[in-house]
């Protein structure tokens, strides 16, 4: 249980929180027609016979669709039930032509599964699990555009079709924070598996969030559900408006009214869609126009052998076989694509020192964390669009190691690379950078330092010994920061000895 | 020459081949026949004599260079307007669905234009294949080509239905417009309507026949197959509509067995049970004496017959009309005026007004009624009772055919428990139109073959039909079953033309 409560006027209030997330899965190709699924393209171009729902046409399931959520269910660990079956869920909207969707209520292809995940990043060692109780597979419906005529509405029905997977998650949050990380873990291992992109901004992951609030030992309270919240940010902020509104109304001696609410991230809040009276019946049944699913070990045992290794996998052996922090195995395995630059750092460093990962992985991945991420961020770019590849990365990094140059030249070689896309080698040769290891230039170096700065050599040797850096930074400074640090550290210690 | 429009399947088929009259001869005798009595029949929504004549040239091209010809070269046919026609309207016979030109061409109909066969029209049928007498279409009802006349020749004049849905391929096939039709069946609508007009009529097992581009009525049930003058012309014509289909997931994946070349009224060896449940207590008598003739037409084959029971049988017509209309509830969602037919937009209406508007207008009385019983036995707290239920009988009613062909081969039934009713006879009650399907629906529920043969006329002169009903894919069995009947009944009578 998080320490996470609602202190209302009369006392404090535990939340409870379910998520329902929607994941597009990334197929060429819709959950039932040959149609093409690209994201962006002009309206009603990306559209089948099938998806139109014209008279007489059927769906025919794409495999690609259930391997896809099949592996991300063995991804989290989590029954897949050999027999599932398809259900139309009927009703009418513009945007949904068949008049129903096909998807799974009574025998969902995954059944109960688990996500691990850290609710505080300061505490990377502190676990929680969050039951995953079904995974199911459904068409999306279209999109309405209310801004292309003055008094009519345009259908597009590029996502018409389009396969997703809706993971549903048991009531097993506590609070914004835990819910935030569920949706980014969730994410990384949609990503890691391939079966999603995990985009909320394109729409291809977003999540309806299931709230209710209770006095610390009562049974649950009446829960509502906000739909559609598109990005991590806006579900906790969402649940943060949702959770005080309702403990407002229930101080205020309200009730909460089981109903559909919109957040609406301008202003923050949440407002009511529709309330259960309203609610559709939507009279599923099983869809006629489909066989059940039936699934043999052999093609679960495919989808379970072609999963990479996944996000805990990576992070326990990142911490035990290569000795990295928990912090830094947390931020590295965050997603697929950090890990996999992160390894390629790890295995060129590994060749170009002739050393083993494990010799090499700890410096590589200070250097990731806190050099080049620092130096991304400063650029408003990431890993994905990096100047600076992992083999370019490993170079400098052997740079350092061989004492080519030091460390604080390595920040300068990195800007460079960032600005100029060149190896550090070429950088270091063509700037002049190697670090000197001339142990008369030093001494000239240091005795002028220690000639300007009389004043403090004496304070030095007063007991200051705190100046001892001071000296050092000054001789580097006068050496354009090329000097072999430990020697200049020995030639100062000796010269004020 | 004697008249093409009296040729079936076979005659015109082999007279093609062997060069005793073009294609384009007998397309144009058709569409000239079908010009003639359409007005009157109205048996077709629209006419196509151009696709006829196209298809017919095709195949006397092809002939005269030697090419090999189709199974069905030269065969001009009708369309049931449930299936899609590539740039021809299609309407299911419903307004809703008015202007309608597909862009896409049914699975069923491209393999019969792939196999020769040339489209003269769409025919009429009940609105949405929902209805026994044609009377729900939307473009007028179809009349029969038969008239009752009784022993004496002084029966009543009136217009008869020719059945239903597929009543307007009964009407063009007795009538001798068509060569043969296509119909769909989903609670009997290819083997009434057959029965009705004195023609022949199978349902193949559920999955034969692809349902990829059919206006769908109740998916689970729904099942294409032909109406012809006999039973070879039956068998030559689903072999060329059958087979697997990677666009319909129902679609059987097995081989289409070559049934006309196994066609035999030997049946020496053969069970065939008479189920016990269909004597119904007050029976037509006509139809309770021409099934004991059928009996005993099956046992001169060879047959022994047996007696069977299927005890669910009397559960199988509400459990039909619980599955159906569910079924049909949701697969006519799609007609909601967004995307093609009709749409119905009330000055400053919104979105559920334009859906009311249009639903109102589009469909009829018929099928405005079964997406009501549809959306009420899917409704929450109704789920269970009705549809779950009716389920269950489904299953049950499939066990009983399972049992019964442990013993025997084949059953023989009546096809309906009577002659051609006249039009307006039945169409004010529901109920009484629906038991119209008491012998056939049992057979739809469980997916299993059957078909209707004509077995003579009853005492108004009117046909009446014999029902064989076939263990899953033995379309065989049913055939030569048929066949049997069909060449000791003998039955040549044909209606007396009117139009």
């Amino acid at each position: 249980m998080s320490s996470y409560r609602i202190q209302g006027a009369t006392g404090e209030w535990e939340v409870v929180i379910g998520l329902e997330v929607h994941a597009q899965i990334s197929t060429q190709a819709k959950l039932f027609s040959g149609a093409a699924t690209a994201f962006g393209a002009e309206p009603n171009t990306q559209v089948s016979l099938v998806d139109a729902a014209m008279p007489g046409m059927l769906p025919v399931v794409n495999g690609e669709c259930i391997r896809q959520a099949v592996r991300t269910g063995l991804a989290i660990n989590a029954v897949i039930n050999p027999w599932s079956r398809f259900d139309r869920k009927n009703y009418f909207y513009a945007d949904l032509p068949q008049g129903y969707q096909i998807s799974q209520l009574y025998h969902p292809l995954v059944g109960e599964g688990a996500i691990e995940i850290i609710p505080d990043d300061k505490k990377p060692d502190e676990t929680k699990r969050i039951g995953v109780e079904r995974i199911h597979v459904e068409q999306d419906a279209g999109k309405l555009m209310h801004d292309q005529h003055p008094t009519m509405s345009y259908v597009d029905l590029n996502r018409s079709g389009v396969a997703l997977m809706e993971i549903v998650s048991r009531p097993d949050m506590t609070s914004p924070a835990e819910a935030g990380a569920y949706l980014t873990k969730l994410r990384t291992i949609l990503r890691y598996v391939g079966s999603c992109d995990g985009n909320m901004d394109q729409g291809s992951m977003r999540a309806d969030v299931n709230v209710s609030v209770r006095r610390a030992g009562e049974p649950l309270g009446t829960r509502t559900e906000t739909k559609n919240v598109n990005s991590v940010r806006f579900v906790m902020a969402a649940i943060e408006y949702e959770a005080n509104r309702q403990v407002d109304v229930l101080e205020a001696g309200g009730k909460i009214v089981q109903e559909t609410r919109l957040f609406d991230p301008d202003t923050g809040t949440t407002r009511s869609m529709r309330s259960k009276e309203d609610a559709h019946d939507y009279r599923y049944f099983p869809d006629p126009d489909l066989l059940p699913l039936v699934l043999d070990d052999a093609f679960i045992a495919e989808c379970r052998a072609s999963l990479p290794e996944l996000p805990d996998a990576k992070r326990t052996r990142y911490e035990t076989a290569l000795g990295l922090s928990a912090y830094n195995a947390g931020v590295l395995t965050a997603d697929a694509e950090t890990a996999r630059w992160f390894e390629r750092l790890v295995a060129d460093s590994a060749r170009r020192q002739g050393k083993s990962e494990s010799d090499v992985a700890r410096a590589a991945s200070n250097w990731l964390t806190s050099e080049l991420f620092g130096a991304l961020n400063k650029l408003g770019r990431t890993l994905l669009d990096s100047p600076v590849t992992p083999e370019a990365g490993a170079e400098l990094l052997a740079l350092v190691g061989d004492g080519t140059i030091s460390g604080s030249i390595a920040k300068q070689v990195l800007e460079k690379m960032l600005e100029t896309g060149d190896t550090p080698g070429a950088i270091v040769d063509r700037e002049g950078l190697k670090q000197t290891s001339d142990t008369g230039a030093i001494e000239t170096a240091v005795d002028a330092v220690l000639a300007a700065n009389a004043d403090k050599v004496a304070q030095y040797k007063a007991g200051k010994e705190a100046l001892f850096g001071f000296f050092v930074g000054q001789t580097m400074k006068a050496m354009q920061g090329k000097g072999n640090p430990q020697l200049v550290n020995q030639v100062i210690k000796a010269k004020l000895g | 020459m004697t008249d093409l429009t009296n040729l079936g399947i076979a005659a015109i088929r082999d007279g093609v081949a062997k060069g005793d009259f073009t294609a384009t001869e007998v397309a144009t005798a058709f569409n000239a026949a079908v010009a003639e009595a359409n007005p009157a029949l109205n048996a077709f929504i629209v006419t196509t004599p151009d696709h006829a004549l196209a298809a017919a040239e095709r195949v006397d091209a092809a002939r005269a260079q030697g090419q090999p010809l189709g199974p069905l070269a030269g065969v001009p046919i009708g369309m049931k307007d449930l299936f899609a026609t590539q740039g021809v309207p299609t309407t299911a016979a419903s307004h809703i669905l008015e202007g309608f030109v597909p862009q896409y061409e049914s699975t069923v109909s491209q393999k019969l234009w792939d196999a020769g066969a040339g489209m003269l029209g769409k025919l009429n049928l009940d609105q949405f294949a929902m209805g026994s007498s044609n009377e729900t279409s939307a473009f007028g009802n179809v009349i029969s080509p038969w008239r009752a006349k009784g022993p004496d020749g002084t029966g009543d004049n009136a217009p008869r239905a020719p059945g239903g849905s597929s009543g307007g391929s009964s009407a063009a096939v007795s009538a001798h417009i068509v060569a043969a039709a296509t119909g769909t069946d989903t609670g009997g609508s290819i083997r009434q309507p057959a029965a009705f007009t004195g023609i022949a009529g199978i349902k193949p097992t559920y999955g034969r026949c692809s349902r990829w581009g059919i206006v769908a009525f109740a998916s689970s049930l729904d099942q294409a197959g032909p109406m012809a003058r006999d039973v070879t012309d039956c068998a030559i014509m689903l072999e060329a509509m059958a087979g697997f289909d990677a666009k319909d997931s129902t679609s059987l994946d097995l081989p289409v067995p070559a049934w006309s070349a196994g066609l035999t009224d030997d049946l020496k060896g053969l069970k065939v049970g008479i189920p016990r449940e269909y004597r119904l207590d007050g029976l037509n008598a006509d139809v309770a004496k021409s099934w004991d003739d059928g009996i005993a037409w099956l046992k001169d084959a060879g047959a022994e017959v047996v007696d069977i029971s299927l005890p669910h049988t009397k559960y199988a017509l509400p459990a039909y009309y619980i599955i159906a209309p569910a079924e049909a509830s949701s697969n006519l969602a799609r007609y909601d005026g967004v995307r093609y037919g009709l749409r119905d937009l009330p000055d400053g209406a919104g979105l559920q007004e334009m859906y009311a508007a249009t639903r109102a207008a589009g469909f009829g009385p018929e099928v405005k009624r079964r997406i009501l019983i549809g959306t009420y036995v899917l409704s929450a707290g109704f789920y269970d009772a009705y549809y779950t239920q009716a389920q269950k009988v489904r299953t049950l009613i499939a066990r009983d055919f399972e049992n019964a062909f442990q013993q025997v081969d084949v059953i023989l039934t009546p096809t309906a428990p009577t002659s051609a009713f006249a039009l307006g006879e039945k169409s004010a009650d529901p109920l009484e139109m629906y038991l119209n399907d008491v012998f056939s629906v049992p057979a739809s529920l469980a997916g299993l073959p059957a078909m209707s043969v004509p077995a003579g006329l009853d005492r108004s002169g009117l046909p009446l039909g014999l029902h064989l009903i076939g263990r899953p894919f033995d379309e065989q069995g049913v055939l030569n079953a048929g066949l049997a009947i069909e060449r000791r009944a003998g039955f040549t009578a044909r209606p007396e033309k009117w139009w």
